[in-house]
């Protein structure tokens, strides 16, 4: 007699018609456990496998390197960089930080670049660039759901800040690049945040208080790299421990650039390509029209008393002041180990009482929070400390900083007594 | 028509005459239902979803939410000036808010862009979350699996459709969005967030696949939403226990001190659907959200599957 079996589909086992024994019912949880261990797995060992395998390049001088790096023409490439500054400025509660403030200061809803720079001194970015020969090149900052962009274009400048629908507009001076000068084309730009530019600048104050050794290989987006090494001598104070530069291999393009301090840790500044690609851009990458209805800011002729929303007016304001306050301004020491020396005139900053309402007593008695009380030959003064630079404000308002640690800075105002 | 009738209708496509006497053996499966008929029973279940007045309700408050955002724009905006333009800090308000009045498409980046972090999760964790418990809290659950499914088969469906209902409530914002944009706002020529310009048709494009990654997001949430529906029996706590791990997951993913486990929380990267708007496109996050989506689907699928097909049915 056939089995009455009610509603039953003869199966595969898969599809659980038969009522799974109290085993196999425990037996099932290992699937999510076992995807899960599958992607923690996949997670850790991936970005390790990808770092392991340095590349095996010949054998290269610092010299020829340096030099294959100043013959570097590669006049097109894009790709992203990614940018991390820990220059361990204090940070203010809500995860803002001084830098911040900063930005928010010069930030007046205009799209003008300098706010945007100083958004780049804190935390990690994502930019994104672009570059086809001197005339052409453009940057922008990956932001959440925003962008901001920097697009040169012939004698034109433009910034977009999608965020705000706003515009930025100059135009290059015409005569900059028969002076040379390739960094006055895109005055105050973001291009100083690349790794060519920063390798430039450090490049360019190498001297005898140096040491430039080829330290290795690595792999950078992908490509092959020598990394340059570049650290003060020995006996210096510098709280910079070294830089190191990862050059390409095959053209001499720097492609990160990392800043470690002396104290160890994470680096100060880390800039890298994570993607790069040394082909032409797309056609149009170079072109920008402001989009309907986007406000578009003049950049302000120098000098002129009716730039728009006080905008060069408080900059020559300030100017003025930076400039009086600049005046004292020495720098002693050399190479690493410079100190700037700043004597702001009457001692605006001897008071250290804490709770002014306003003015310098207030700045001090921030300061006297942040910093730490130090005394020498010179009398007492404040220790203001971030990873990177320090800065001693003795009592009788004179201002030592520089990018070395706290005893050189004590020196220095011991022997400017 | 009633609840149980549905079930009825949705019974009707089962091929009865394959299980007269058929041997249990493995060797020949005369009485497997052919693929059809599992489309079948993600037909009857996507069909008593959305004719279910609560969800017809959660989809017309979807629909309104572009609407609202539309005329408070247009009224903001009607005497002349730009978005915010009395404000001082300009760029601090939502994503997408200054374009709309001079694009209407960008209303649909707006609205997803607004909707991405509560509404949508919101309405998905409702549906996925009612799934499995809502059927055992009404007691129709043990009626459901006396048809000839399977468990793996009827969680498929209901995940299937837990899925469908993701786009299909991503695309009511989209679409109404879309409208409103159209009806309000001019269209054109659309410039895309790097300053790039696009036409208007490359833009609709985009903004289709905006509308997709949109909806791919909400499938982890979903996910989890089902898993939780097979562990109780109370349809109300699975849809309050997932809305409330969503608002959980938000809230750590603004918390700095905990940025280690960020990317592996399933809100972090939902408003990457933006870099679908820059150009060249940034892929690293969008492709990170969608492994993480999927990720979750894989281990909270599985463990959904782990628990209904281990579960004991008591109601």
């Amino acid at each position: 007699m056939a089995r009455i079996r009610p509603t039953q589909v003869a199966d595969d086992g898969f599809w659980d018609e038969e009522r799974p024994s109290r085993g196999k019912k425990a037996a099932r949880y290992a699937a999510p456990v076992a995807v899960a261990g599958i992607a923690a797995a996949t997670i850790g060992l991936v970005p390790a496998l990808a770092s392991t395998g340095d590349p095996n390049l010949p054998k290269i001088s610092a010299q020829e390197l340096i030099s294959k790096m100043a013959a570097s023409d590669a006049q097109q490439m894009s790709g992203s960089v990614k940018i991390t500054t820990d220059l361990g400025i204090p940070s203010l509660p809500g995860g803002g930080s001084i830098a911040d403030l900063g930005g928010a200061q010069g930030g007046d809803a205009s799209a003008a670049p300098e706010s945007k720079l100083m958004e780049l001194i804190s935390g990690s970015h994502t930019l994104r660039v672009a570059t086809d020969g001197p005339e052409k090149q453009r940057v922008s900052i990956v932001e959440n759901a925003a962008e901001y962009s920097m697009i040169h274009n012939g004698g034109e400048i433009w910034a977009y800040d999608s965020g705000s629908n706003s515009a930025f507009h100059a135009t290059a001076p015409k005569d900059a690049k028969a002076k040379g000068d390739h960094r006055r084309e895109m005055p105050k730009d973001l291009r100083g945040a690349t790794p060519q530019e920063m390798a430039k600048t450090v490049l360019s104050a190498v001297d005898d208080t140096t040491d430039v050794t080829v330290d290795g290989t690595s792999r950078v987006a992908g490509r092959e790299a020598y990394d340059l090494l570049i650290k003060p001598k020995q006996n210096s104070d510098s709280t910079i421990g070294s830089v190191r530069i990862a050059v390409d291999a095959d053209n001499g393009v720097p492609l990160k650039f990392t800043l470690s301090p002396k104290s160890g840790g994470k680096a100060i500044i880390d800039v890298g390509f994570t993607k790069v690609d040394f082909g032409k851009p797309k056609a149009g990458t170079f072109d920008f029209t402001p989009p309907k209805g986007a406000k578009v800011t003049e950049e302000p002729k120098a000098g002129h008393k009716d730039a728009p929303k006080g905008f060069g007016s408080k900059d020559s304001k300030d100017f003025k002041d930076a400039q009086g306050a600049l005046s004292g301004l020495k720098v002693v020491g050399e190479g690493w180990d410079s100190v700037a020396r700043l004597d702001t005139p009457g001692g605006a900053a001897a008071p250290t009482t804490p709770g002014g309402d306003s003015g310098p007593g207030g700045a001090s008695g921030l300061l006297g929070g942040f910093g730490k009380e130090v005394k020498g030959k010179f009398g007492s003064g404040t220790v203001v400390s971030t990873r990177l630079v320090n800065a001693l404000v003795t009592a009788d308002g004179k201002v030592f900083v520089g990018a070395v640690d706290k005893d050189a800075l004590i020196k220095a105002a011991n022997a400017a007594k | 028509m009633s609840r149980a009738e549905e079930r009825r209708v949705a019974d009707t496509g089962v091929p009865r005459t394959a299980h007269t006497g058929a041997p249990a053996g493995r060797a020949a499966n005369p009485s497997r239902p052919n693929p059809l008929w599992a489309l079948a029973l993600f037909r009857s279940e996507l069909a008593i979803t959305l004719r279910r007045w609560r969800t017809l309700a959660l989809l017309g408050v979807l629909a309104l939410i572009p609407i609202l955002i539309g005329i408070a724009v247009k009224i903001e905006t009607s005497d002349g000036g730009g978005f915010g333009g009395g404000r001082g800090g300009a760029g601090e308000g939502p994503a997408f808010f200054p374009q709309i009045t001079n694009n209407g498409i960008f209303l649909v980046f707006a609205s997803l862009a607004a909707t991405l972090p509560v509404f949508l999760p919101m309405v998905v964790g409702v549906i996925a979350g009612d799934a499995i418990a809502g059927e055992a809290g009404s007691g129709t659950l043990r009626y459901l699996l006396v048809a000839p499914a399977g468990r793996t088969r009827l969680l498929l469906a209901k995940f299937t459709t837990t899925m469908a209902f993701c786009l299909i409530a991503t695309l009511v914002v989209a679409l109404t969005s879309l409208v409103t944009g159209a009806l309000l706002f001019p269209l054109g020529d659309v410039t895309l967030i790097s300053g790039i310009t696009v036409s208007f048709e490359e833009a609709l494009l985009r903004a289709l696949g905006v509308a997709a990654l949109v909806a791919l997001s909400l499938v982890g949430i979903a996910t989890v939403g089902l898993f939780i529906s097979t562990l109780t029996n109370s349809g109300i706590a699975a849809m309050a226990t997932t809305v409330g791990l969503v608002i959980t997951a938000q809230i750590l993913d603004t918390i700095p001190q905990l940025h280690a486990i960020h990317p592996y929380l399933f809100p972090h990267y939902w408003l990457s659907f933006a870099d679908l708007l820059r150009e060249p496109v940034y892929w690293d996050e969008l492709v990170k959200n969608l492994g993480l989506q999927g990720l979750y689907v894989a281990v909270f699928g599985s463990a959904a599957w782990a628990r209904f097909t281990a579960k004991d049915i008591t109601a």
